[in-house]
């Protein structure tokens, strides 16, 4: 691949650009939408089909379709894991399974309370599926939801963001869900990480782990939970039966648990720069600008989320010193 | 030393607090446009015109040029936690400040009265931020002249969202206080501090989804600082305050002593912090 300085016409062009510069083990250049269009769906594992989000944020004309979305097939029913971040991604992931398996969609798990990950449950009402959760969710949607579907709405439009579907099953803290044909998924409600109602799952027939927003992959991770909670989350993930991981931001299939290793370097650094930040008495304004810079080189929308990890970094920890 | 809770015995019910209650109902009046990024300078104006009106009564405002400067991100980074800071470099002495997030569901978010103990020169507080927002602070000087300065803040993006938590994580703490002295200590000299309070100021407007019924709001109605036994500032606050309250302000200790802080909550619950400030070499 050519490197050349980029005209400085978008930010986005000009982070690339960067990134070229950085050289080896810096990103790979990110699938194009046409890309993600042409092959949406991957079989990650056998019966297990992911289609990768766009490292994007929501726009007018990308339906909020920018989280990694999926479905477990057995042999009595269907599992669809995270509906999608609007009433036509969840369509579109709908009409897809019916294009891929007849099998009766039973079970509609939702990772976390995000919008890119749960407002295209509304598409599966028709299929009277059972809507799986974290015990936190529904507390979560009750917060949320109503500022959410009205800040999807300022950008996709009226009446297209798609219903708040308030989960029917929740997850104390774990849980199994049976396919049928000894497919069984189980289900694990973690404490607060990423968000304060995280949910993973773990297919054992294929070794395949749904990790949710608790893995990011290429595109900066969001921190709306707790940061030493995440830290210890994810090490207790790298200890699941699983040989592949999907994550909710990235390729839909990383090896695991090496798959882990640049977010925990990301989360570490974090932790590291701003307790140091904390300690000399820099206060939030500065260390938003300053904390984990160096990352900047690594990760997709790095500029677009850094000073929102760093806040949310410094309000927890700043109770520790 | 030690934090005290107790419960009231009746709610007091201040002015300013009647005013915050008559706006959000007011606010909530107004409508919001749809896509609210979009809304018009002139919608905006109307809406602080009506505001402005309901808590200043018609009088005065002049531009705050000199006497108070507002500082804030132009675009939230998180919607529950907005850094803001209020300068006031002029000389004539401000005693008291109004700071207005004009798009919040209560607008009138805090109003700080500085006392005889207090540096009036520069507060820092936390906020809540619903929307894409003008705000306003107004300050008042002792001659009883209304400045006021603003500026225009973006609402945040991705999956951060302003609401507080009412769950039992959020209440184990309440009350907790920490305070820092931001310098050395210097009789006669102002020094800064930053005081933090642990309290979901749990903004109440959630409607659990399973029940139907919208969880009861708890937060931060007032805070006094006083220095050996002198006032630093009193505050009338609101729901768009952040969780966990943060506010850095001055004050003038003349020597070694005792700052005393007491919070108020809207479940009556007072919450009181002393603090030693030591002296030089202390």
């Amino acid at each position: 691949m050519i490197c050349r300085p980029p005209p400085p016409v978008t930010r986005r062009q000009a982070l690339l650009g960067s990134l070229c510069a950085a050289g080896a083990g810096a990103l790979r250049p990110a699938p194009s939408r046409a890309a993600i269009a042409a092959a949406p769906f991957q079989e990650v594992a056998s019966g297990i089909f992911v289609r990768r989000g766009l490292d994007e944020d929501v726009t007018a004309t990308n339906d909020d379709a920018i989280a990694n979305i999926g479905f477990v097939i057995g042999k009595d029913a269907v599992a669809v894991i995270d509906p999608g971040g609007s009433l036509r991604d969840g369509q579109r992931l709908r009409a897809h399974i019916s294009s891929v398996t007849r099998t009766p969609i039973r079970y509609v798990v939702m990772t976390h309370v995000h919008p890119d990950h749960i407002f295209g449950a509304g598409a599966f009402h028709h299929d009277h599926p059972q809507f799986v959760g974290h015990r936190k969710l529904p507390q979560a949607m009750a917060a949320r939801g109503e500022y959410y579907t009205r800040r999807l709405e300022e950008t996709l439009g009226n009446g297209r963001a798609g219903p708040i579907v308030v989960p029917t099953r929740l997850v104390q803290s774990e849980d199994d869900i049976d396919l049928g044909g000894g497919r069984v998924l189980h289900l694990r409600a973690h404490a607060l990480a990423h968000s304060d109602c995280d949910l993973t799952v773990l297919d054992r027939q294929t070794a395949t782990l749904f990790a949710g927003d608790l893995l990011f992959v290429e595109r900066v991770p969001s921190l709306d939970g707790s940061l030493r909670g995440w830290l210890t989350e994810l090490n207790s993930l790298k200890n699941e039966a699983a040989q592949r991981a999907v994550p909710g931001h990235g390729p839909v299939s990383v090896k695991w648990p090496q798959g882990s290793l640049d977010l925990e370097r990301y989360l570490d650094g974090l932790l590291r720069e701003t307790r140091q930040a904390l300690k000399k008495g820099i206060d939030i304004e500065a260390a938003v600008t300053t904390v984990g810079q160096s990352e900047r080189a690594r990760w997709r929308l790095f500029d677009d989320y850094q000073g929102h990890n760093v806040t949310q970094a410094f309000k927890e920890l700043e109770w520790e010193q | 030393m030690g934090t005290v809770m107790r419960r009231a015995r009746a709610p007091r019910l201040r002015a300013l607090w009647l005013i915050a209650a008559v706006l959000a109902l007011f606010a909530a009046a107004l409508p919001r446009a749809a896509g609210a990024q979009q809304e018009s300078d002139a919608a905006r104006a109307a809406r602080w015109k009506a505001l402005s009106q309901a808590i200043f009564q018609g009088r005065a405002l002049h531009d705050g040029g000199g006497v108070v400067q507002l500082d804030a991100p132009p675009r939230a980074l998180d919607a529950a936690l907005v850094p803001v800071t209020l300068d006031f470099p002029g000389s004539s002495p401000v005693k008291s400040v109004y700071l207005i997030i004009d798009e919040n569901p209560s607008p009138l978010a805090a109003h700080f009265t500085f006392g005889p103990k207090a540096d009036a020169r520069s507060l820092k507080m936390r906020v809540r931020v619903d929307a894409y927002t003008n705000l306003h602070a107004v300050a008042e000087t002792r001659d009883g002249t209304l400045y006021s300065a603003s500026t225009f803040i973006k609402a945040s993006g991705g999956c951060s969202a302003p609401a507080g938590s009412d769950d039992a994580e959020a209440l184990k703490d309440i009350g907790l206080m920490k305070l820092r002295l931001l310098g050395p200590f210097a009789a006669g000299k102002p020094l800064q501090a930053q005081l933090m309070i642990r309290h979901p100021n749990f903004n109440g407007m959630q409607m659990n989804q399973l029940t139907r019924f919208y969880t009861p709001a708890r937060f931060i109605r007032t805070i006094d600082a006083t220095y050996e036994g002198g006032t630093v500032f009193h505050l009338d606050s609101d729901i768009s305050l952040s969780t966990d309250p943060v506010i850095t302000f001055g004050f003038v200790p003349q020597q070694k002593g005792q700052i005393k802080i007491v919070a108020h909550d809207s479940s009556n619950v007072t919450f009181d912090h002393s603090f030693d400030v030591p002296g030089a070499g202390g």
